[in-house]
């Protein structure tokens, strides 16, 4: 080649010549007259391409719908869910109890508290026989095997349960030490107890409690709906006080759990917050990571396997259309197309298969999104980001796959190709 | 240059030693350093056997190739001093070519084909159509200008091709075995295109093997082993 860059040129022998130009509106006309050529190819090329987008696009679609289910349930119950722990013997032998009888009203003066109420499971001092639950004062000794928890009116509350019959025993049966219950409605089957206007009773050691509720199910603390609840002070009275194993349930506003759980073993005991342990609730965005990133990046990299197949099967059918028309380069050179109009010639029509793989996979993805969210009755979510991304991967996809062949493009000899 | 007609007319082609070896190996001497000065106007045709380098001087002629010897100007620019774009952009704006093999797009419609003369010229987009229609009504084919080349004959096939060839309104016409692959009836239908737009002004250079053909010209060049001559004599091919 007898390019002579640099050297000064005769302007009167040599006059001026103009400029090849490839306007990008022709460029785009030519890439989609190469794409659709050959439509089967141009399909099946795209393929690839199709799903890794889709994939992509499903697996961050599926994920944010999914962890945004995870978020609701946050929102409204655990984020609102504080226990307290009575941990005193493990700090001295000797401590007892470290609740106090007023907790509820010392936890229920902070701020952002609803509720908050003591729960512990009472334990025989003798013989589990103290403890029987039966549906009669004789004969069923032994029991069904039932747990008897002890729990202030305030922790129902917080419980929020949902009653079915009769309602919670409140302050004015704890005061009283009446010995009236509350059961769950599995409970209250497996006693043979259909209805509360008769006002049935049952016996715990042999002693009756009357049945003044029956909950059908509770947001917190679900392991309760398998115990007989009784209120703490008759439990106190009966049985005494918990030795170890006492616990408070708090709920708080939104927002307020975490300086609730390190404010109330203070508001407890300010002479031993250490006796207490206050367990706030986790945070949603850890517990959101760790229960979707293993499975996400698991989806993600296969998506990339298929960008990467996606690219593969573009560079092949790029270089093989490049092999085939040769003779349409080597006219297009003769035509006055530069090598760097033939480069973007091929690098358009292999970006805009892969866009149009991109565009197709970003539909499917969010329809797959879509449809799951229909079959598992979600609300589906899905990032704009991820949406306004994806035809651009696959875009980048159809380029980065052209680069090779529209190199090859660009050297053909114009006279070669030409021949024959 | 014995039957050069119009000494006056300021050359199309001027060959100055020029020379064209292709590195091989072995290396091939496919033009040897000749002198040839084509005119505005005239109508010249080359002839030899096969191999003989005819298509070589074509693509020198065209800016397909760069002569390794001597010095091709084209209207009066040593093309030897141009960049590679540069010669690309005068290639596209002043020579058309005619092929054999037509080389038209076998998707695109005879009007497409014909535009795409203007794509890299920088014709405005909306003036194309228009003036691809004119050349194709130039050529005969007015009415055919939405058919595919895959649905039409060799002759109209090759009439598109002249279309596109002079769509852009080049100084030159290069012409490498135009009726090569055309029956009697249509090879003389386009070399009377030819003497018509060579009646209008238009260069034409036009490669042959077949004598009947060549006779055609005002001028003959003959091209034995890559060596030019001039005479009215031409061997068996
Ligand atoms: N790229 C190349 N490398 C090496 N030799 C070449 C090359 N191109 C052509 N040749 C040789 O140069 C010589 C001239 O070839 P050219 O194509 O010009 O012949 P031609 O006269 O057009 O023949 P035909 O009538 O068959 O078309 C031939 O011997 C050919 O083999
Ligand atoms: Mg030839």
């Amino acid at each position: 080649m007898l390019s002579r860059i640099g050297e000064p040129r005769d302007a009167s022998s040599q006059p001026d010549i103009g400029r090849s130009l490839f306007a990008p509106r022709d460029l785009l006309a030519e890439a989609l007259a190469g794409m659709l050529q050959r439509p089967a190819r141009s399909a099946l090329t795209m393929l690839g391409t199709v799903l890794g987008v889709g994939a992509f696009v499903a697996v961050l679609g599926l994920t944010a719908t999914a962890s945004s289910q995870i978020d609701d349930r946050f929102n409204v119950l655990s984020a609102t869910e504080v226990t307290v722990e009575d941990i005193a013997h493990e700090q001295d032998k000797f401590a007892g109890a470290a609740f106090p009888d007023d907790a509820t009203d010392r936890v229920e003066r902070l701020n952002g508290v609803r509720h908050a109420g003591v729960l512990w499971m009472v334990k025989p001092r003798r013989s589990a026989a103290e403890l029987a639950v039966t549906a009669a004062p004789v004969g069923h000794t032994g029991g069904e095997a039932l747990s008897v928890v002890a729990a202030a009116p305030a922790t129902l509350r917080a419980a929020e349960p949902r009653l079915s019959q009769g309602r919670l025993y409140d302050d004015f049966h704890a005061d009283a030490r009446q010995r009236v219950t509350v059961i769950s409605s599995g409970i209250a089957a497996r006693l043979g107890i259909t209805t509360l206007e008769t006002k049935p009773a049952i016996f715990i050691g042999g002693q009756p409690f009357t049945v003044i509720g029956i909950v059908e199910d509770v947001q917190r603390q679900p392991d309760v709906l398998l115990s007989v609840l009784v209120p703490q002070t008759t439990a106190v009275e009966m049985w005494g006080r918990p030795t170890e194993g006492g616990r408070m349930l708090i709920a708080t506003d939104l927002g307020a759990a975490r300086q609730v759980a390190g404010e109330a073993p203070t508001a407890l005991r300010p002479d031993h917050p250490e006796y207490l342990k206050a367990v706030p609730p986790p945070d949603p965005k850890s517990l959101r990571t760790s229960v979707t990133s293993d499975l996400e990046q698991l989806f993600l990299l296969l998506a990339g396997v298929c960008l990467v197949i996606g690219a593969v099967g573009i560079a092949n059918t790029t270089l093989v259309a490049v092999l085939e028309r040769t003779g349409e380069i080597g006219l297009r050179r003769a035509l006055g197309a530069q090598r760097r109009h033939v480069t973007a010639q091929f690098l358009a029509e292999s970006g805009t298969l892969g866009a149009f793989g991109g565009l197709l996979g970003t539909a499917i993805g969010t329809l797959a999104v879509l449809v799951v969210a229909l079959i598992r009755d979600w609300t589906p979510v899905m990032h704009p980001v991820t949406l306004a991304t994806a035809p651009f991967i696959g875009l980048a996809t159809g380029v980065v796959a052209g680069i090779y062949p529209a190199r090859r493009a660009s050297s053909v000899q114009p006279a070669e190709a030409l021949r024959g | 240059m014995t039957a050069s007609p119009a000494p006056s007319e300021p050359p199309v082609i001027e060959f100055r030693q020029v020379g064209l070896t292709y590195p091989g190996p072995p290396p091939v001497e496919a033009f040897r350093p000749g002198d040839l000065v084509v005119r505005k106007g005239e109508f010249i045709t080359v002839v030899g056997p096969s191999g003989s380098g005819k298509s070589t001087f074509l693509n020198i002629a065209g800016l397909l190739d760069t002569p390794t010897r001597g010095s091709f100007l084209l209207d009066g620019i040593d093309t030897g001093r141009l960049k590679d774009t540069e010669r690309t952009t005068l290639r596209g704006r002043r020579i058309g070519f005619v092929f054999q093999a037509f080389h038209l797009l076998p998707h695109r419609s005879a009007r497409e084909n014909v535009e795409l003369a203007m794509v890299y010229g920088g014709v405005p987009r909306r003036e194309r159509p228009q003036r691809a229609s004119e050349a194709l009504a130039r050529v005969g084919l007015g009415h055919r200008t939405d058919a595919l080349p895959t649905r039409m004959s060799g002759g109209e096939r090759q009439r598109v091709a002249i279309a596109r060839a002079l769509v852009a309104r080049p100084s030159l016409l290069l012409c490498d075995e135009p009726t090569g692959n055309l029956d009697s009836g249509n090879a003389e239908a386009v070399l009377q295109l030819l003497e018509t737009l060579n009646a209008e002004g238009i260069t034409v250079v036009l490669i042959t093997h077949d004598l009947a053909v060549a006779a055609r010209g005002r001028r003959t060049i003959t091209i034995r082993d890559g060596t030019l001559s001039e005479s009215e004599q031409v061997g068996a091919c």
